[in-house]
C-alpha cells in the first residue's frame, strides 16, 4: 500500500506579531513548525503502514526551506519526502492550491505507485480553511472522507475502507471504496517519537523536489496568484468599539471588586439578574 | 478561501483591476443559501445565512432563494416553509432516496447540478463540518472562489460579494473576493449571524429539482449513525451566559474557577485557543473563530487576552466583562466592563458574590 500525506510549513502562530503601525506580519524570527493538524494525518498513516505494511510519501508545497519540515516527517518514519516549489505557486489560494498539489500526487503516483490513501490534516492553522483537502478530493476523483475520527477497518484485498466521520451531532460510520482522501480530526493519535536512528538517516536523506514543470504543469495560469480566483484586496486590523470599556476600579478587598463587578453586571443586565433568579428558584422547587 | 496567508497583493497589481465579468457569467443572478438538513432538522445557521441573504439581496434588488436536499418530502416541505418564514422568495427541492444522509459524493452532485441549472451569483453555506465539507468540493468542481468562515459579508453595486475573515492565526481582518468566477461562494459559522426574525405565514415559489442520482451508483454508504450522548458541548454557541478562560489562569488547576462560577450562574464553560494546544480544555469548548462562536446575553472572558480570533468569536455577546491583570490587554477594546485584576483570585469572590446576590435576590422575591 502506497499512502501519500500532504503537509504545510506553517508559521507558529502563538508567535506571530503584527506591526502596530504597517498592519504587516513581522515574519523575521517567526520559527516554521509543522501544520500541529497535520501531525494527526501523518501518526495515522505511520500506523496503517505499522498494522498493514505501506509506504509512506510526505508531501509539501511552499518554499525551499519547506524542506525542514518534510526532513522532520522522515524522522517521525515516513519514507519519503517530496517538495513541491516554485516561484510561480506564490500567492495561490486554495483552489491553485489543491490545483498544484493533486498534479503532484499524479505525478507520485506515476513514480512511485498510486497511493490507496492521501492524507491531510482538517485544516491549516495560518489558513484556517479546510478547502484544500476537499479540492484534491475533487479534482483526483477520491472519494472524500473529512474529519474522520477513526479509521474502523482498511481492506487492502476487497479496496475497501470503514471509517468514522464526525458529523454535527454524532458519528456517521461510512464505507467506501479505495482511492480515498482523508482529512484526520485533531486529538485522534498522539504524534509518535521518531528513533535516532530515523533522525540520523532523515538528517541525509534526499528531499526529491519537483517544480511546476517538473509535475507536467504547462498552463502557469493556473498556479499561483494568477490562478486564484479569490483575491485579498484589504488587509486590517478591527477597530475599538466606538464606546470604550467602564472600567470597574473598585477599592478594598477582592470581596468588594467582586460586589462592585455584579453591581455593574446587574446594572446594565437587569433582565439577566431576573432570570438568573428564576432559574436559581426553579432549582429549589 | 483563500490561503490567507498569502500576502496582500501590492498595489497596482492584480488586486486592483477590475476586469470585465466573463460574457458566460453574466447572466447569474440572485443569492442563495445551501441550507443543511440532518436528521431531518434544519441546522440553525441555516436561518441566520438566511437572515444575512435577505440584506445582500435586497441591497442587490435581487431574489433570495435557498436549496433543501434530503429523502422525506414532508420534511422538505416544512423546511421549505421555515426558509420562507425566514426571508426566502424561493426554494429548490431536491428530493431522492439516495439523499437521506448526507454524503459528500451525492450532495455535491446535486447541488452544483443545480447551480449550474439557475445560476446564482451568491452562494452561502453554513461553516459547519457538513458545510466546509460540501462547499469545498462545490467550488473545486465549478472552479470558483471560496471564502472560508466569514465573519461578515457585504454587497457592492456591481454584485462583487466582499467576504471579511481573520487571517494569519486571527491576528488580523481580511477582506476577500471573487472578481471574475460565479457563483462567488462563502461559508459562515454557527452564531456568527444573528437568528433573523421569523415572519410567520410568509410563502414563497418552491422549484422541485430532480437529481440526476442513483443509490446504486453511490460508492460511499452510511452503515450507522451514533448520536451524541453529551449534548452539554452543542449547547456552548446558544447559551445565555458563558464564562471563559484563558491563558491568565496560569494552571490547568485554575481552570475549576471558571466551572465553579458557570455553574454558579447555570452558565456554560469555554476557554481560549491556546488553552486547547495547553490540552487543558476539549475543542469542543474553544471559544474564537476556529472553535465556538458564541452569542449569550452575559459573557465573562476570565485572564483571556482577546486576539482577534477570540474576539470575531464573542464580538456577538450583548455584555462582556473582561477579567486581565493587564490593562493594556486587546480584550478591554471591545468589552463593555472591564477591571483588572487576576482572575485567579478574583473568581473565587465572584462566584461568592454571585451565589449571595442571587439567594438574596431570590428571598425578596
Amino acid at each position: 500500500m502506497h499512502i501519500v500525506v500532504c503537509i504545510k510549513q506553517v508559521p507558529d502562530s502563538a508567535q506571530i506579531r503584527v506591526h502596530p503601525v504597517t498592519n504587516t506580519i513581522m515574519r523575521q524570527g517567526v520559527p516554521t513548525i509543522i501544520n500541529p493538524y497535520d501531525l494527526f494525518a501523518l501518526e495515522e498513516a505511520l500506523r496503517l503502514k505499522d498494522r498493514l505494511g505501506a509506504s509512506v510519501t510526505a508531501l509539501c508545497m511552499g518554499p525551499p526551506t519547506a524542506s525542514e519540515s518534510l526532513r522532520k516527517a522522515l524522522t517521525f518514519g515516513a519514507d519519503r519526502a517530496v517538495l513541491l516549489t516554485d516561484r510561480y505557486f506564490a500567492g495561490s489560494d486554495t483552489l491553485a492550491t489543491s490545483y498544484a498539489l493533486s498534479m503532484a500526487l499524479t505525478k507520485i503516483g506515476e513514480e512511485f505507485g498510486t497511493p490507496e490513501i492521501v492524507f491531510t490534516g482538517k485544516q491549516t492553522i495560518d489558513g484556517d480553511t479546510a478547502q484544500v483537502g476537499p479540492g484534491i478530493a475533487s479534482r483526483l476523483k477520491l472519494n472524500q472522507l473529512t474529519y474522520i475520527s477513526k479509521i474502523v477497518v482498511t481492506d487492502l484485498e476487497a479496496g475497501r475502507i470503514t471509517v468514522e466521520r464526525r458529523a454535527e451531532t454524532g458519528t456517521q460510520v461510512l464505507a467506501t471504496k479505495l482511492p480515498v482522501l482523508i482529512t484526520m480530526l485533531e486529538a485522534t493519535n498522539e504524534m509518535r517519537r521518531g528513533t535516532i536512528a530515523q533522525a540520523l538517516e532523515a538528517a541525509r536523506a534526499e528531499i526529491i523536489t519537483w517544480n511546476a514543470a517538473d509535475v507536467g504543469i504547462e498552463d502557469l495560469t493556473r498556479c499561483g496568484l494568477r490562478g486564484s480566483p479569490t483575491i485579498v484586496k484589504k488587509v486590517f486590523a478591527p477597530t475599538a468599539r466606538s464606546e470604550a470599556a467602564e472600567m470597574i476600579a473598585a477599592e478594598g478587598t477582592m470581596d468588594a471588586k467582586a460586589r462592585a463587578v455584579v453591581d455593574a453586571i446587574f446594572g446594565r443586565a437587569p433582565g439577566v439578574e431576573d432570570d438568573l433568579t428564576a432559574r436559581a428558584l426553579h432549582h429549589y422547587v | 478561501m483563500a490561503d490567507a496567508a498569502k500576502p496582500a497583493p501590492a498595489k497596482g497589481g492584480r488586486a486592483n483591476t477590475k476586469r470585465e465579468l466573463p460574457e458566460h457569467f453574466k447572466a447569474y443572478k440572485h443569492v442563495w443559501v445551501a441550507v443543511e438538513i440532518e436528521h431531518g432538522a434544519v441546522h440553525s445557521v441555516s436561518f441566520e445565512l438566511l437572515g444575512e441573504g435577505r440584506k445582500l439581496a435586497d441591497k442587490r434588488g435581487v431574489d433570495l432563494a435557498a436549496v433543501v436536499m434530503g429523502d422525506d418530502r414532508e420534511a422538505l416541505g416544512k423546511a421549505a416553509q421555515d426558509c420562507f418564514e425566514y426571508g426566502a422568495d424561493c426554494v429548490y427541492i431536491a428530493c431522492d432516496p439516495a439523499l437521506k444522509h448526507y454524503r459528500n459524493e451525492t450532495s455535491t452532485q446535486v447541488l452544483t447540478d443545480i447551480v449550474n441549472t439557475y445560476q446564482p451569483e451568491i452562494l452561502l453555506l453554513g461553516a459547519t463540518n457538513l458545510g466546509r465539507d460540501l462547499a469545498g468540493s462545490v467550488a473545486t468542481t465549478l472552479k470558483t472562489g471560496l471564502t472560508a468562515d466569514s465573519t461578515e459579508l457585504a454587497i457592492d453595486e456591481d454584485g462583487s460579494l466582499a467576504a471579511t475573515r481573520p487571517t494569519f492565526g486571527g491576528s488580523l481582518l481580511c477582506t476577500i473576493f471573487t472578481l471574475n468566477f460565479r457563483p462567488q461562494m462563502a461559508t459562515v459559522r454557527p452564531r456568527v449571524m444573528a437568528m433573523p426574525e421569523r415572519e410567520e405565514g410568509r410563502t414563497g415559489r418552491i422549484v422541485e429539482f430532480t437529481p440526476n442520482i442513483a443509490e446504486d451508483d453511490v460508492v460511499t454508504k452510511v452503515l450507522d449513525f451514533i448520536a451524541d450522548r453529551d449534548s452539554d458541548t452543542a449547547a456552548l454557541p446558544y447559551a445565555d451566559v458563558v464564562v471563559a478562560g484563558g491563558r491568565g489562569l496560569g494552571s490547568v488547576e485554575n481552570f475549576q474557577l471558571v466551572k465553579e462560577l458557570a455553574q454558579v450562574l447555570g452558565a456554560e464553560y469555554g476557554g481560549s485557543r491556546p488553552l486547547v494546544q495547553k490540552g487543558w480544555i476539549t475543542s469542543d469548548r474553544q471559544i474564537g473563530q476556529t472553535g465556538k462562536t458564541i452569542r449569550p446575553r452575559l459573557y465573562i472572558a476570565a485572564g483571556i487576552s482577546g486576539a482577534i480570533q477570540h474576539r470575531v468569536g464573542v464580538e456577538g455577546a450583548d455584555l462582556i466583562l473582561a477579567i486581565n491583570t493587564d490593562p493594556r490587554a486587546p480584550i478591554f477594546e471591545f468589552a463593555h466592563l472591564g477591571i483588572v485584576a487576576d482572575a485567579v483570585t478574583l473568581l473565587p469572590a465572584l462566584t461568592q458574590a454571585f451565589a449571595r446576590r442571587l439567594r438574596v435576590t431570590r428571598m425578596a422575591s
